[in-house]
């Protein structure tokens, strides 16, 4: 579960890790307050949404289709105002706030459709005078977590990583002894931090960001930049916090901060109905059970020159009212040209899975040609139930042949 | 034999009286009778159909002389299940259940290194010696015993390959789920090495899946060693950059771990890579003609 910069910093405080100050806003009014009450005379107003490139991002009621195109394509000198503003007023606040709450951000990674801003951070500006990258994540090939952190503060670590990968510096964390303090101080000096009060205030930061990471359950702990100030001061001006879903059973506070409006409206629904769901941009709709033979599933598709609407993993013991929310989601995409159901049934019984055809297509009317494979547990039976149903489906027999069935029936063969 | 499990296992299962534990010990027992307990805190000196309960691993292990563990505790539990086994000196512990925090695996997986044991999972179906040991959620049925090693991330999509084998006639030595969380015990690379070793083991299909970069490794591996021919699949070449595919690992990130670098590294260590899931059997009898092994 991803978070918005405000919460992540909220974490970081928590655990000791020093954050500009500031305040979270839902309406222009708020916002103004809040900057009123941090005072001073300069103030950043930041969109909350999930997607990275806030500030190269674009909003679309405000600039021409043609300039969200440049945004989205990656340009960095595009006219108009974007998702992070410096102000120099309490005008410049109220609007740069109006601009952002209620409009839609456009950023080079939410697409076209871009994201609806519903919360701005207003902070405080920072004295700026080396930005660096941090992170804490888990290394899957050494299955430990690894503190990483580069000199390349404010550029994304996959551009650092490709680029100038020996400026990115790693240490790794025993899970016995934690982060330990030498290993923080060891990466402050490694990134050629020298003046002994940054040495100090950069471990301690590093330190923070391991506690934060484990205390609430991360997959990611992201500070960029790091700022480190003309006096020395170390503070984290933008961080990224991404929950592990695994563990939000027991990250009740921060599992109740979850932004549904973030996610796509038919990816909510999939995970209220416990069904995993991912959008995808073609046409062949695809209901699978077990995420690998879903994802081979799209695989296969492709391959026959056909492309997957979705993965949908409606998991190993699936009854028949998942089906049917499985069928209902799928259906709902006006871009659905044809339908795939392919089950190897092991614990799932393929008769089972027959009736919650039947009956999903029952309750939605299916307007599509649905191609059903079914093969292992009970195979022969649910193929003999929907046989007997009437129901004009496409019966396949293996992983191919309903591959190209689909692949012919969303081509209007 | 096969490798790490045959029908002189002695299995226990931790969990043994919820549901799914209850009804995978029935199914393997049924399979294979090699279980010899099971394990739930709180009914030990209870029976489960006719295997006795145990509170603790240790005792299960002192009483059974169990050397194998199938784990069904539930997500919040299983790791420190995981590292009971391992204290209690179980050689085999095969992980089934999905959605442990990552965080508790870094912490078990560090603590097994250790000790004598082999984590298989978790997340995964579990390993098959067809018609001598079913240690796991599979369906028995479409196993058939024979010569060729199946390594897979991924549960239904191995009933695939298996079902693709069983169907051209060829038999299985053993099948490994090694599971799709981001951190494993065994890995592909281990099961190669161990399908390498074993005299029963013709050949292989090793199928991956997009996230992490573990087939890498293993193709690193198998082309300076393995001696016996694989036949290779990635799942997820279609996923999105970003987006979690259904299993814990199974994301490209920062622009790694997908489908496509993996191909490669297959292709490079020689490894016969099909690109269509449907073609996993065929291609592994076109591969044993050319070596000589059909």
């Amino acid at each position: 579960m991803k978070l918005h910069e405000y919460q992540a910093k909220e974490l970081l405080r928590r655990h000791g890790v020093p954050v500009p100050p500031g305040t979270a806003a839902h309406n222009v009014e708020d916002a103004v307050a809040a900057a009123e009450a941090l005072g001073g005379n300069f103030w950043v107003v930041k969109a909350q949404v999930h997607a990275g490139g806030r500030g190269k991002g674009r909003f679309k009621e405000i600039v021409d289709a043609s300039v969200l195109e440049q945004v989205v394509a990656g340009a960095s000198d595009v006219p108009g105002k974007g998702g992070v503003q410096l102000c120099r007023s309490i005008d410049d606040v109220r609007a740069a706030a109006e601009l952002m709450l209620g409009n839609t951000l456009v950023t080079k990674q939410t697409g076209l459709e871009g994201v609806v801003v519903k919360t701005v951070l207003v902070t405080t500006g920072a004295d700026i005078e080396q930005e660096l990258y941090v992170s804490v994540l888990l290394d899957r090939a050494k299955s430990r977590l690894v503190l990483m952190a580069s000199t390349e503060g404010g550029t994304e670590i996959e551009e650092v990583a490709a680029e100038n990968p020996s400026a990115i510096k790693k240490v790794w964390a025993d899970p016995i002894t934690g982060l330990g303090n030498w290993q923080a101080a060891q990466m402050a000096y490694e990134l050629g931090i020298t003046n002994k009060k940054t040495v100090r205030q950069a471990a301690k930061l590093f330190k923070g960001i391991y506690a934060t990471y484990m205390a609430t359950d991360a997959s990611l702990v992201e500070i960029n930049p790091m700022v480190i100030g003309s006096e020395g001061d170390v503070v984290a001006l933008d961080a990224k916090v991404t929950i592990d879903d695994s563990a939000l059973f027991r990250q009740k506070e921060i599992a109740s901060w979850y932004d549904e409006s973030e996610d796509d409206p038919a990816e909510v629904e999939a995970a209220k109905a416990h069904l995993s769901f991912v959008k995808l941009d073609g046409n062949i709709g695809c209901m699978v059970n077990g995420a690998g033979l879903a994802m081979s599933t799209m695989d296969i598709i492709k391959h026959y020159g056909g492309e997957p609407a979705n993965f949908l993993d409606v998991g190993g013991g699936a009854k028949k009212e998942q089906v049917v929310a499985a069928l209902n989601i799928i259906t709902k995409d006006p871009a659905v040209r044809c339908i795939m159901v392919n089950i190897f049934g092991g614990i799932m019984r393929c008769d089972i899975i027959a009736e919650g055809v039947i009956a999903a297509v029952a309750e939605t009317g299916l307007e599509v040609p649905l191609v059903v494979r079914l093969a292992g547990t009970n195979a022969e039976l649910g193929k003999e139930i929907l046989a007997k149903s009437g129901l004009a489906i496409i019966p396949a027999d293996t992983l191919a042949d309903a591959a190209e069935k689909a692949v012919a029936a969303a081509a209007g063969k | 034999m096969a490798i790490l499990v045959d029908s002189n296992s002695r299995v226990i299962t931790q969990g043994i009286t919820g549901s799914a534990g209850a009804f995978h010990t029935r199914m393997s027992h049924a399979y294979s009778p090699i279980f010899v307990g099971g394990v739930t805190p709180g009914k030990g000196g209870q029976w489960f159909d006719g295997l006795p309960i145990f509170n603790t691993v240790a005792e299960a292990v002192k009483i059974t002389a169990a050397n194998v563990s199938m784990i069904f505790v539930p997500p919040p539990f299983a790791a420190d299940a995981i590292m009971e086994a391992a204290d209690a000196g179980i050689e085999l512990i095969v992980c089934i259940t999905e959605g442990i925090p990552a965080n508790d695996m870094v912490r078990a997986w560090r603590y097994i290194q250790d000790k004598n044991c082999r984590l298989i999972g978790p997340n995964c179906p579990g390993i098959i010696t067809p018609g001598a040991a079913k240690i796991g959620i599979m369906p028995g049925h479409i196993h058939k015993a024979g010569r060729i090693g199946v390594v897979s991330k991924s549960g239904t999509l191995t009933y695939e390959a298996v079902g693709q084998l069983s169907a051209v006639g060829l038999g299985q030595s053993t099948c490994i789920g090694i599971g799709g969380d981001p951190i494993i015990g065994t890995t592909h690379t281990d099961a190669l090495k161990l399908f390498n070793e074993d005299p029963d083991t013709d050949a292989v299909i090793m199928i991956g899946e997009i996230g992490g970069s573990a087939e890498q490794e293993a193709c690193a591996w198998a082309k300076d060693n393995m001696t016996k021919p694989v036949v290779g699949f990635i799942a997820g070449a279609t996923a999105p950059p970003g987006r979690r595919m259904g299993h814990a690992g199974a994301i490209i990130s920062g622009g790694k771990g997908g489908a496509e670098e993996k191909y490669e590294a297959m292709e490079d260590a020689g490894v016969h890579v099909v690109r269509s899931p449907a073609e996993m059997g065929s291609k592994m009898v076109e591969v044993l003609k050319a070596n000589g092994l059909l």
